[in-house]
């Protein structure tokens, strides 16, 4: 934290507002190799933590940095890694391991123009899916996708908490322009916000299994050193940690580890509307594009177009019943993106008859103005 | 109990309940796994305090036989691991259990790296010259001509002298030792484990069932007795890692330092800096 004690408000970078967020949460351990757009971060990190007695270092690259905070998140601390693109798809093995092994961690991705090196200093929006999907095999994660600097912090605060009560791998994923924005943040001075911390298992009878759950699916937590003893692994495990190939074994552990992040749903799903009630047309947007989206709307119910907003903040799991109660009804949905198309697949599979969904993208490096969102709006609206 | 009392029982350190193993009969891991028991016994570390990391492959599944904290992780990233562990809780023994294509191959930069920080980890790096859970495929440690199943026709690579690697790249101890030798290999390990900064230890085991069975190398016996025959700890020249070759193979402890432990000297300057900026 800064030198100050009580809550302020501060003008902030979003990259700085993320490290500030992580270290309000409680966050003692950072590992990175530097990226474009995301590495005020770490920079932050680097002047903060050993402030705090945390610990910050910069590994040899981005698997490094992975393993290297599933390392200390195992030992007890809170930890993160922020990258961009091509980093992100480096932490993708690791961020595999803490899904599959539980292992509370929070991985900034500050988006870049891909594919490949791409453009390193532009925004973007086109890691949807590689958020969703750029581990193998099927696991459960967090995406968190907040469109202004204080609710980076905010939100920040909020991936460690939901990382640390549900034993998953949180991804912050916002763009350049959102890293690079200066805004005012009341930073907290720790009285206001809530930090939610993991359970810690108590006792090491003999009977104790790592990964065995209660009706919340989250197992306890073992710090080493405390008696326990007990085995992590990446190999498919039984409730005692060692490895397995039984079925139904197999079956059990990977409905649990899916499961919870569905039955912890109302704790995980965020999300904005704005004026969606009696709505002809809605938007969906979020990060950056959603900032121009709501200016595009108000310009349009000038106009006397009803149109409203669906923002999701978490992105996955993505908030499905608010959004079909939403859109419900709805004529036309536009989808917003700074990608060739990668939200706009997921908010099909909740299309209504007679509800047409278009796409509107960007893939130039630029961010959508309000004035592309104003007249796709029209277009849709006159389409009738 | 007194010192002289006390006898290493092996089956005070194994989480027997989860045998039958699934070492091959005659592969050299399993008495390396023995020595390093071994050497934390007669070092008197707690259980409690112990913590092994390892990578992917046949010397990575060792760890979870330990009655200790085990952590099984990714091909490969075992020193990466290791070194969040070891910084977040610098109480704990950390040990790495890796191969000669975990830690060589595809984790040859996390190890230059780990050597260069120095931070107290001892790694112990099992080389049988093979990737042997996968099936026996060449690795860099591979020696000249030998067949595997990717160098049907021989190997013509170079191979890695890992010791030389280590030690060029900073780290704090280095040691070598062959199997067979038991006795010597606990001692190069205990000295490992002793020693403050990063210590790197190349176990030179051997693969009888898929490396061994593929070049003709007879029993397990055999190999490590062609290996012994290879072994001359005072000839400090021209040795290269190449176990079941007429080679030298040089072993004990080939190099030390005292370059500042990494953990200590981040402390060192954080303790600096809050004298300095008054943030104390
Ligand atoms: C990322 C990744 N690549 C490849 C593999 C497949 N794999 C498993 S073990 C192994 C090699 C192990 O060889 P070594 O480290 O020498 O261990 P050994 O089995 O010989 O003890 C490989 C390539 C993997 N598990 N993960
Ligand atoms: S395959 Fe080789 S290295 Fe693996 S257990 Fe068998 S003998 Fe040992
Ligand atoms: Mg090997």
């Amino acid at each position: 934290m800064p030198d100050s004690a009580p809550s302020e408000t501060v003008s902030l970078q979003g990259n700085h507002a993320c490290a500030l967020g992580a270290l309000a949460a409680g966050c003692r351990f950072f590992a990175g190799y530097p990226i474009t757009p995301s590495s005020e971060i770490a920079e932050r990190m680097s002047v903060e933590l050993p402030r705090v007695d945390g610990v910050f270092i910069q590994m040899e690259d981005e698997i490094a940095s992975m393993g290297a905070i599933l390392g200390a998140s195992m030992g007890g601390m809170k930890a993160m890694t922020a990258t961009s693109g091509p980093g992100f798809s480096l932490k993708q093995e690791n961020l595999g391991y803490a899904a599959g092994a539980e292992i509370p961690c929070v991985i900034a991705n500050v988006m870049r123009g891909g594919p490949s090196t791409g453009l390193p200093t532009r925004p973007a929006q086109a890691d949807v899916m590689q958020a969703r999907w750029g581990t193998h095999g099927d696991h459960p994660i967090v995406v968190i996708t907040p469109d202004s600097v204080p609710e980076i912090y905010m939100q920040t605060i909020r991936a460690f908490n939901l990382s640390e009560q549900l034993r998953v791998p949180v991804v912050m994923l916002y763009d350049e322009a959102l890293g690079h924005l200066i805004e005012q943040v009341r930073v907290s001075d720790g009285g206001d916000i809530e930090i939610a911390n993991r359970k810690w298992a108590a006792d090491p009878g003999p009977e104790f299994s790592p990964y065995a759950a209660g009706e919340d699916l989250i197992p306890e937590m073992v710090r080493p050193g405390d008696g326990f003893r007990t085995h992590t692994t990446g190999l498919t495990h039984a409730e005692n940690g060692f490895p397995t190939q039984d079925p139904d074994v197999v079956e059990q552990y990977m409905h649990r580890i899916l499961d919870k992040l569905e039955i912890h749903k109302g704790l995980i799903e965020s999300y904005e509307t704005i004026d969606t009630n009696d709505a002809d047309y809605l938007v969906v947007a979020f990060g950056i594009t959603a900032r121009a989206a709501r200016r595009a709307i108000k310009q349009a119910h000038e106009q006397g177009i009803r149109v409203g907003m669906f923002r999701p903040i978490t992105l996955w799991p993505f908030p499905v019943e608010a959004f079909e109660s939403i859109i419900d009804g709805k004529r036309g949905v536009l989808v917003a993106e700074m990608n060739a198309g990668q939200l706009i697949t997921e908010i099909e599979r909740y299309r209504p008859a007679e509800c047409r969904i278009e796409g509107l993208n960007r893939i130039d490096g630029e961010t959508i103005t309000p004035r592309q969102i104003l007249n796709r709006i029209q277009e849709l609206a006159d389409r009738e | 109990m007194s010192e002289a009392d006390k006898q290493f029982n092996i089956h005070d350190y194994l989480r027997e309940y989860l045998f039958p193993h699934f070492l091959c009969p005659g592969c050299g891991h399993g008495i390396a796994l023995r020595a390093l028991l071994w050497a934390i016994d007669e070092l008197d570390i707690d259980k409690d305090r112990l913590a092994f990391v390892s990578g992917i492959g046949c010397s990575g599944r060792l760890g979870a036989y330990i009655d200790a904290n085990t952590f099984h992780v990714t091909h490969g990233r075992p020193l990466a691991f290791a070194t969040g562990l070891k910084l977040a809780r610098p109480d704990l023994e950390v040990i790495v259990i890796t191969g000669d294509g975990d830690c060589l191959a595809i984790g040859g930069n996390h190890l230059i790296h780990a050597c260069r920080r120095n931070l107290n980890i001892t790694c112990m790096m099992l080389n049988n010259e093979v990737y042997g859970m996968t099936g026996g495929q060449v690795s860099p440690t591979t020696s000249d001509d030998r067949f595997t199943t990717t160098t049907p026709y021989g190997n013509h690579e170079p191979v890695f002298d890992a010791c030389a690697l280590a030690e060029a790249a900073g780290a704090g101890l280095v040691g070598r030792e062959i199997t067979l030798q038991t006795p010597s290999l606990k001692d190069v390990l205990k000295q490992g484990l002793a020693h403050p900064g990063f210590s790197f230890i190349e176990v030179m085991s051997d693969c009888t069932e898929v490396f061994g069975r593929k070049n003709d190398l007879g029993s397990s016996a055999e190999m490590v007795l062609t290996q012994k025959a290879s072994v001359r700890p005072d000839f400090l020249e021209n040795a290269v890692d190449q176990p079941f070759r007429p080679h030298q193979i040089k072993t004990g402890i080939l190099a030390s330092n005292d370059r500042p432990e990494y953990a200590e000297s981040y402390r060192n300057h954080i303790d600096a800096m809050k004298r300095d900026h008054g943030h104390a």
